[in-house]
């Protein structure tokens, strides 16, 4: 059973790619088949992945020290070989098991989200493909077939967003995502280029051997590396979410709401965390790249956070939070710990898919009204989304016994760690580590308040909207909510520090020796003290009423605005984009018109001119022509007998031979 | 093989062209019925000699089914036609652009289907003869006939645009025409320039390719011509600052004529740069590739962001395939095997993705009567189908993996970074995958999404034969992406002989550059 699932590994994301192709081709007009088709095949992945996962655990961390890898030749030439294929560790089946878990709940879910959608068999098809190419992107054995799959993610992610092609709105935000991420991948596949021709490889695993010596393979020196990792960072940037790379995500809301708990908060947007996850040796070697990702993550974190508490609409708040979430994940991998950031990764699927299908649960029940000011006591309508919604904020506020609790928390070790308050600190820059780990603290304290408040805003208190009569959802779409909360508390426990060899999450999924991680008390009650405040101040703020948000906002107007409006980064993007590439555009393009042409058009003009005045030597007069024709023999008689040469070229015009 | 294949499938439309000649001019339907036979069969003629040549040549590499009846004795003219890795997959390029094309919408061919086909089918063959020419006379030749057919279908079906009133198909279809002219007179003073040279070093006149590429012409020489040819072969693959002809010419013919000329006519600068210009002349190539790549950067990022400013759907895809030609420049700059591998998958990639485009466009502008985009919109609630073959089109024009135009661009990049010359044009030519996803996704979004127009609500989706050429090549741009190799291992089999050139001439005469 195992041998079979190992062997034919690439059945998981191939069974998904088959379901896109029958339902393109074939089964677009019967929706119900469609949809059978395509949870039918994420079922079967989801099952071989969990019989890879069982048998992996069992045999503890033989793989991760000796990946299964399968590949044929996918195109190769002198100097340039690439290989398509699988390669199986811990690393990559935990990836395939949260992919399919999740993408299985979310089709289920879809099935009663989006039911009477006359676009339903597109949407699964779409979901299909995004799901085949998610998961090739997981077990992807080099770097140009992940940028392949990566690219692929791209695009779901661009027919989803604007799935809902007759929204204006949507269709520009499924631009503004492609192109976002486009430019990252100028970044990322500059990289992936500069290191094909400097270690001649990009085999995840041969790459992970010679870089930590690159010396000896290469000619780089460790600034020139330093750079190439910095470049490659940019298309991980974009993908994630990071800044200055984020402005794609919040607009991608603009999908189905199924859509963005699969694709932009569970899956798609961590492939950014995931590569630079699995090249993470080309990192720990540069103390500088490592330092950027670091500090690019605390800064997203809470830069992400600082825009979530003013956003009004449940969506964009999750949206800027996990773009907060993403930022601790980059950095964990910035500390330099892949348990810490795959972790995170895993818990924050769970409870950020809870909590995006929990939004949807409650724009279903309120027809599509965006404002949570619309909304309001909720509470009573919808008892299923609410406590499923009360474990996904705990969890994201990192309150123990729930999942967040404890990725949060690894993530805080590791970065104090690395820090000088540590007084342990093995790299060179320990006082920006201390930097980043305040920074942390704050973004945790953040997320408890705003989550909090949108909370108490739209379950508690009375229903503010007249025009609708909420109602719990279907049982299709709260069964999904309820085993994902489930897993946003069990999920966390594996992580339990002082788990030993065998049993802890580190031990699984790690870079480098294993170590039990001791609890730092310190750190626990800190963080959690943090939490406990920011929750208890959106309580009093908007349950209790016992201040008022108003008088904060007039107390600093200006830094409320600038939060509200998300710093103004979209309308200085946009600005950009009009007032100088598009102007650039139409100048070159006149510049084309007037002066490239009208150099051409110039030519044409000349050889008309020059007609006009050769035409007046054709007199008609036999005397003219006959002067004209001895002045030229002469002409020519005088230039042989200067030259001296009888050169071919005359030969050939006056046909001497 | 005793069976003449290549003249088969040569001849063939022009057969087709022949007994159109004879049929009633009312009978349209018959005549395109001709069309698509004799379009069809080289197809499949095609397809079988790549399989063959893919099975059992490709190890060897060289031509293969050559055909050789000598012409001009007197003066080294040979009939000889023959393929290897390098040409055959631009002559399947040749062959399904040439099926497509009889079956795609052109708005104003109906009324006079009669000429129309049968200057297109003369077209096809003028165009399959450069490719499949082992006799440089005969590759002129070809080259040659191409001209006449398409100033005519220019000026007779051609159209005019909105966004550049003052330009009329005449006009276009003039330029066209005269700028390929002068190019091609340029590329004839190369040509014979060296076949005396090559007369007075064999002491034997020949046309034949293999023969003169035993030769090593001199230094300055090989400068000389090569610079001669390249003039003609750059502007013919419109090289920025010989570019203009392009967009407006494209814009102004019918679509059949542009899925010709921006799918495969154009590659025939690059073929010709190749085949004739770095093969017989590398000394020259490496002296002109740094020239060519700076200008590269100038199709690239140029013409894309003049794509930006584009209204009209034509001209988006018109400076787009000139900025798409940036790339095959570039790959051909580095003069490295990678880089002429990519850039001649390139050369395929483009052909069948600008086919498409203008196929698809031209079906939009056929039924709306417009091409201008801020007429149109909301198009996929009208036409799903075609929705879906415009993004097919839109994703491969950005270079999206799995389909055909991705893995040629990456080994592009490979050759270009990872020669000296062409390293820091690279750099800012890779911007253009950037901009380039900009301007067809902002026509997409503007001619495909948004609210639904009542106005085209008569429009129909795309069905029976004018789905024929969409499906064939959204086929072949799948098919190719996923399995590269399929391409790749032909065209590297192809090229290899080359590149082993430009390694020996580096080692000969390394020193004296």
């Amino acid at each position: 059973m195992f041998d079979f699932a190992l062997n034919n590994a690439w059945l998981i994301p191939l069974l998904p790619a088959l379901a896109f192709g029958i339902i393109t081709l074939f089964t677009k007009k019967m929706i119900k088949l469609s949809a059978s088709i395509s949870i039918g095949a994420i079922l079967i992945s989801f099952v071989l992945s969990v019989i890879l996962g069982i048998e992996l655990i069992g045999q503890g961390d033989t793989f991760l020290e000796h990946p299964y890898k399968a590949v044929v030749t996918w195109f190769s030439m002198p100097g340039l070989s690439i290989e398509v294929g699988t390669l199986i560790d811990n690393i990559s089946v935990m990836m395939l098991l949260v992919v399919t878990f999740i993408t299985s709940l979310v089709q289920i879910y879809s099935l009663g989200y989006m039911r009477g959608d006359p676009g339903l068999a597109r949407f699964f098809a779409y979901v299909s493909l995004f799901a085949a190419s998610m998961l090739g992107l997981v077990i992807a054995p080099n770097l140009l077939i992940m940028f392949v799959f990566w690219e692929l993610v791209g695009l779901c992610s661009y027919l989803l967003i604007g799935f809902w092609y007759g929204k204006i709105s949507a269709s520009a935000a499924a631009k503004k995502a492609f192109i976002t991420c486009r430019a990252g991948d100028f970044g990322l596949l500059l990289g992936i280029i500069l290191l094909q021709i400097n270690f001649g490889t990009l085999d995840l695993q041969q790459l992970s051997v010679m870089i930590p010596n690159f010396t000896q393979y290469t000619g780089l020196t460790a600034v020139g590396l330093t750079v190439i990792a910095i470049i490659l960072f940019l298309g991980p940037m974009a993908k994630s979410g990071q800044f200055p790379f984020h402005v794609w995500l919040p607009d991608a809301m603009e999908g189905p709401t199924p859509v963005s708990a699969l694709i932009h908060a569970a899956t798609m947007v961590v492939a950014g965390v995931y590569l630079v996850g699995r090249i993470l040796t080309l990192f720990i070697t540069l103390p500088s790249a490592l330092l950027f990702v670091a500090i690019i993550g605390a800064f997203t974190a809470l830069f992400a956070a600082t825009i979530a508490i003013t956003q009004t609409e449940m969506k964009k708040i999750l949206a800027y939070s996990t773009i907060s979430q993403l930022g601790y994940m980059m950095l964990a991998l910035g500390a330099a710990s892949l348990t810490a950031s795959m972790f995170h990764l895993m818990t924050h699927a769970f409870f950020k898919a809870l909590l995006f299908l929990g939004a949807g649960c409650v724009l279903h029940a309120m027809h599509n009204e965006a404002s949570i000011w619309k909304y309001g006591g909720l509470r009573k309508y919808m008892p299923v989304t609410y406590w499923t919604f009360l474990i996904g904020c705990l969890a994201i506020a990192g309150i123990f016994p729930f999942a967040g609790f404890f990725s949060k928390d690894l993530i805080m070790e590791v970065t104090f760690a690395a820090s000088s308050l540590s007084g342990h600190a093995h790299g060179p820059f320990p006082v920006a580590y201390t930097v980043l780990f305040l920074m942390a603290a704050l973004t945790a304290f953040l997320t408890a308040f705003y989550m909090f408040r949108m909370f108490f805003i739209c379950f508690h208190g009375e229903l503010r909207s007249k025009e609708v009569q909420p109602h719990e959802a279907p049982k299709v779409m709260t069964v999904p909510l309820i085993i994902l909360g489930i897993f946003s508390i069990i999920s966390g426990w594996v992580g339990w520090p002082g788990l030993g060899e065998g049993q802890a999450f580190g031990y699984f999924v790690r870079l480098g020796e294993f170590q039990v991680m001791e609890a730092n008390w310190l750190l626990i009650i800190l963080s959690t003290l943090l939490a406990l405040f920011g929750i208890g101040l959106a309580a009093l703020f908007y349950w209790k009423k016992s201040f008022s948000p108003q008088a904060v906002i007039e107390r600093v107007p200006f830094l409320y605005k600038l939060s509200y409006n998300k710093y103004y980064i979209d309308e200085f993007y946009l600005w950009i984009i009009h007032n100088i590439i598009d102007k650039c555009g139409w100048l070159l393009w006149k510049f084309d018109i007037y002066v490239i042409d009208g150099i051409v058009n110039g030519f044409g003009k000349m050889a008309q001119w020059g007609g006009a005045v050769m035409r007046k030597v054709q007199t008609g007069q036999l005397q003219h022509y006959a002067l004209i024709f001895f002045m030229g023999i002469v002409l020519m008689l005088l230039l042989l007998s200067f030259t001296g040469v009888h050169s071919p070229a005359i030969g050939l015009m006056g046909g001497a031979k | 093989m005793n069976f003449p294949v290549l003249t088969t499938i040569l001849l063939l439309p022009l057969l087709g062209a022949i007994i159109s000649i004879f049929v009633p001019k009312e009978k349209s339907s018959i005549i395109k019925g001709i069309a698509g036979i004799t379009t069809f069969i080289p197809l499949v003629l095609t397809i079988w000699i790549y399989y063959l040549y893919y099975t059992q040549h490709m190890a060897t590499g060289g031509y293969a089914f050559t055909e050789s009846i000598p012409w001009v004795k007197d003066l080294g003219i040979t009939y000889g036609l023959g393929v290897d890795g390098f040409s055959l997959p631009l002559v399947l390029l040749t062959s399904v652009i040439g099926f497509c094309a009889v079956y795609s919408r052109s708005w104003s061919v109906e009324t006079r289907a009669k000429e129309f086909y049968i200057l297109l089918l003369i077209l096809i063959t003028g165009v399959m003869g450069t490719f499949l020419a082992t006799d440089l006379f005969i590759f002129f030749l070809f080259y040659e006939v191409v001209i006449i057919p398409i100033y005519l279908m220019v000026i007779i079906w051609g159209s005019g645009s909105k966004t550049r009133k003052d330009i009329g198909k005449e006009y276009a279809g003039m330029k066209l025409t005269i700028y390929l002219l002068i190019g091609s007179a340029f590329l004839l003073a190369g040509l014979i320039w060296m076949y005396m040279l090559a007369g007075e070093m064999l002491g034997v006149l020949t046309f034949d390719l293999a023969t003169l590429a035993t030769l090593n012409f001199a230094p300055n020489l090989q400068i000389a011509i090569f610079g001669l040819m390249a003039l003609g072969f750059l502007s013919l693959i419109s090289m920025f600052p010989f570019h203009s002809w392009s967009p407006d010419g494209y814009a102004g013919a019918p679509t059949a004529v542009s899925m010709i000329h921006a799918g495969v006519l154009k590659k025939i600068g690059g073929y010709g740069l190749i085949r004739i210009g770095i093969f017989l002349f590398p000394v020259g190539a490496k002296f002109w590739a740094p020239v060519i790549a700076v200008l590269a950067i100038g199709n690239v990022v140029y013409t894309a962001l003049i794509s930006l400013a584009q209204k009209d759907m034509k001209y988006v895809v018109g400076y787009s395939s000139v900025s798409h030609m940036g790339f095959v420049l570039i790959g051909i700059a580095s003069l490295s095997l990678v880089g002429l591998n990519g850039a001649v998958a390139n050369m395929f990639g483009h052909g069948i993705m600008a086919a498409l485009f203008f196929s698809i466009i031209g079906y939009i502008y056929g039924i709306t009567k417009t091409r201008y985009i801020p007429d149109l919109g909301g198009l996929a609630h009208q036409m799903p189908r075609l929705a879906g073959a415009f993004l097919v089109a839109a994703m491969a024009s950005a270079g999206l993996p799995g389909l055909l135009t991705f893995v040629p661009e990456v080994t592009i990049f490979i050759g270009a970074f990872d020669s000296p010359i062409t390293r820091i044009p690279a750099f800012i030519v890779l911007t253009g995958i950037v901009i380039g996803a900009v301007y067809v996704l902002r026509m997409a979004a503007n001619v495909l999404f948004g609210p639904r127009k009542e106005q085209w609500d008569y429009v129909e989706d795309i069905k029976g034969f004018s789905l024929l050429p969409i499906a064939v090549l959204v086929a072949f741009a799948v098919i190719f992406g996923l399995f590269p190799s399929l391409l790749m291992d032909m065209v590297n089999s192809g090229i290899q002989p080359i590149a082993a050139k430009l390694l020996s001439a580096g080692s000969q005469i390394g020193g004296s550059l």
